[in-house]
């Protein structure tokens, strides 16, 4: 006869209470790890998924995902000169925020070195890639654009052809992919006024220079757009990406741009790492301790639970003593007990947690590793919360079946 | 005494039992020599008003509180010594001897047939086997109609008579018994004692039956009577003049 499952049924509707409370609790722990492994994933999707061997930053900085770096736009040319460089890409990223339907948008906006890279690398749940150097995108879901809706950014209107899912920031914002000439565009919008503002400004700057003064019909040139002016440079690009042929010593073409004083070179893993180091590793702590913590409290509240539930049979407890159960019988009864707990509980994490971590914000990855880990952890916990009960329950005499 | 040394025509014997709880001013002794032999067969009723230390030497001799000084022999086996034990006390609890008490101490969260069956299944008797014997034991006792109940089901003299079958379910060699009448009716307890003498006759199990119900002393073959610790009487049935 299993005691254990007698008791429980006994008292069904208080366990399953019980049950319940300590599963909604495994749920967060179980959250907390999914939330984790969602940041490390949007934080490298785009890295593993863009198909560079090398990223070209600027000098002394990590690259665009971790802050602003700037290069020269011809420097992809340059690039493609080194020998074992297949191909380099022009690339540009950053996050802009901005009004669409009534709602606040934040946008991860990333810019493709088209026709190169039409984004053949990113997956469509709805649509087509880039077809045209202007005015189209492919957005992640996650932003709530329809796929043929408009949207105005900067002074053009962009229009949705393709939709993606799961291609987020670091930040967890949708991305959106543009050809680069548009990124750059939406990046470096600059009001009408403001321009007017800058060649008036030119002007005034060139009327009391040397060279203007020597040569008047400079000031002429002055007031023109600055798209027409030699002297000042296109927007620069965040990061110029190389595709190696094969069979190419990686570390060789590394050493060379290395050389060049004005740029840093990352290894696909290198840029990886420093992601995950730079950017991820205070949130991994953060919700490792959170996570520990959590783990510590759901030990605690199930061992409350099971020494509750191990009073309220102690009664029981000593009349088996009385009848002369063995030690067994009643370390069984309650550890049994802990253990269903534990499991049943875990169950419960799983199951609501496949329909409510969908609804969070964030992305939640639940790994089969990290699934295997807390069940393990669980049933450790459910093991060593039962020891005050078992506790509680040796130490009960006989005798107090007779009070 | 050698720990092999045994009485085997005694169910029961009890040689100076003394128990003292706590000590200096706060010294109490419950019970005092207290010597008392029970033969295989023989049903003993102990009498005396309450805090007389019936209760402390039922649990003396039931191994579940031992003396302070003192020996237990069952089944002329030496088992307690004072507080040193000479067998596992559980186990041969377990085997040897059944309780029955006031109140009928079932385990709220089993059915009446199951509580009779753990008894049974604790001392290694299949659930097939067990449930078949808690069911014969609780017809025999006129409760097999509430079989499936749980104890808060039952009425006191229906959950007292489950009680009675559980302590029965092992046969044991004694059956220890504190005031198991207090909650039945005069008719139902002189039945439940009847069936006391009955086992211990057939089986011939020693009985101790703890009880203040004069009106079936008949049934007994010895009085005891303990007044302030001391185990002062002995009447035979056939003088009983109480």
């Amino acid at each position: 006869m299993n005691l254990a499952a007698k008791d429980i049924q006994h008292n069904f509707g208080r366990f399953a209470l019980t049950t319940l409370g300590v599963g909604m609790l495994l749920m967060v722990v179980m959250g907390m790890g999914g939330i984790y492994r969602g940041i490390v994933e949007d934080a490298t999707i785009l890295v593993d998924r863009v198909g560079a061997d090398l990223w070209i930053v600027q000098r002394n900085t990590k690259g665009p995902f971790a802050e602003v770096s700037r290069v020269q736009p011809n420097l992809v040319h340059r690039v493609l000169a080194v020998p074992g460089v297949q191909a380099s890409r022009e690339f540009a990223y950053y996050t802009i925020q901005r009004e669409n339907r009534g709602k606040q948008l934040r946008i991860a906006v990333l810019g493709l070195s088209w026709p190169t890279d039409k984004g053949e690398w990113v997956t469509l749940i709805a649509g087509r890639l880039l077809t045209q150097n202007h005015f189209e995108m492919i957005v992640d879901e996650s932003l709530g654009i329809h796929l043929g809706e408009t949207i105005k950014l900067g002074k053009e209107t962009y229009t949705a052809v393709g939709i993606t899912k799961g291609m987020l920031s670091l930040n967890g914002d949708g991305l959106a992919f543009v050809t680069l000439p548009d990124a750059l565009a939406i990046q470096f919008d600059t009001p009408g006024e403001s321009i007017r503002l800058e060649r008036a400004a030119r002007e005034g700057r060139g009327e009391v220079s040397e060279l203007v003064l020597k040569q008047p019909t400079l000031l002429d040139q002055a007031a023109k757009p600055s798209g027409d002016l030699p002297a000042i440079a296109r927007p620069q690009l965040s990061a110029v990406l190389v595709t190696l042929a094969s069979g190419t010593d990686l570390d060789q073409v590394v050493n060379i741009i290395s050389g060049w004083g004005d740029v840093s070179v990352y290894t696909k893993e290198g840029q990886r790492q420093l992601l995950l180091k730079g950017m991820v590793e205070k949130v991994r702590r953060q919700i490792g301790l959170f996570r520990v913590l959590l783990t510590v409290i759901a030990a605690i509240i199930m061992a409350l639970i099971l020494y509750t539930m191990t009073l309220d049979k102690i009664h029981s407890i000593a009349l088996l003593k009385l009848i002369g159960a063995p030690n067994r019988v009643i370390l069984g009864l309650i550890m049994q007990q802990a253990l269903v707990l534990g499991v049943l509980g875990y169950c419960i994490a799983y199951t609501i947690g496949q329909k409510v971590f969908p609804m969070f914000p964030r992305r939640v990855i639940l790994t089969q590793t990290d699934l295997l880990q807390l069940a393990g952890i669980v049933l450790l916990i459910s093991v060593v919360s039962s020891l005050l009960g078992i506790w509680k329950a040796m130490n009960v005499s006989p005798n107090e079946a007779l009070a | 005494m050698s720990k092999k040394e045994t009485k085997n025509d005694l169910a029961i014997e009890t040689l100076g039992l003394t128990k003292i709880y706590g000590s200096g001013n706060t010294e109490v002794v419950a019970m005092k020599d207290a010597s008392m032999q029970v033969h295989n067969g023989e049903v003993v009723a102990l009498l005396g008003p309450s805090g007389s230390g019936k209760s402390t030497f039922l649990a003396a001799v039931g191994l579940i509180n031992p003396p302070t000084s003192g020996k237990v022999f069952i089944g002329g086996q030496l088992t307690l010594d004072g507080g040193e034990a000479y067998t596992n006390l559980r186990s041969f609890r377990r085997h040897h001897i059944g309780f029955i008490f006031q109140k009928s101490n079932l385990i709220p969260f089993l059915t009446a047939v199951e509580n009779v069956q753990i008894a049974l299944e604790l001392n290694g008797e299949t659930p097939r086997a067990g449930r078949k014997r808690a069911m014969e034991l609780l017809d025999y006792l006129g409760v097999a109609d509430r079989a499936d109940n749980l104890p808060s089901m039952l009425s006191g003299g229906q959950q007292q008579r489950v009680a009675v079958a559980r302590a029965l379910a092992n046969r044991p060699s004694v059956i220890l018994a504190d005031e198991p009448t207090a909650a039945l009716d005069s008719s139902r307890g002189r039945q439940v004692m009847e069936l006391f003498a009955q086992v211990a006759h057939e089986q011939g199990a020693g009985v101790i039956v703890v009880t203040h119900d004069h009106r079936a002393l008949d049934i007994f073959d010895t009085i005891y009577e303990m007044e302030d610790g001391l185990m002062q009487r002995k009447i035979q049935h056939a003088e009983s003049s109480v």
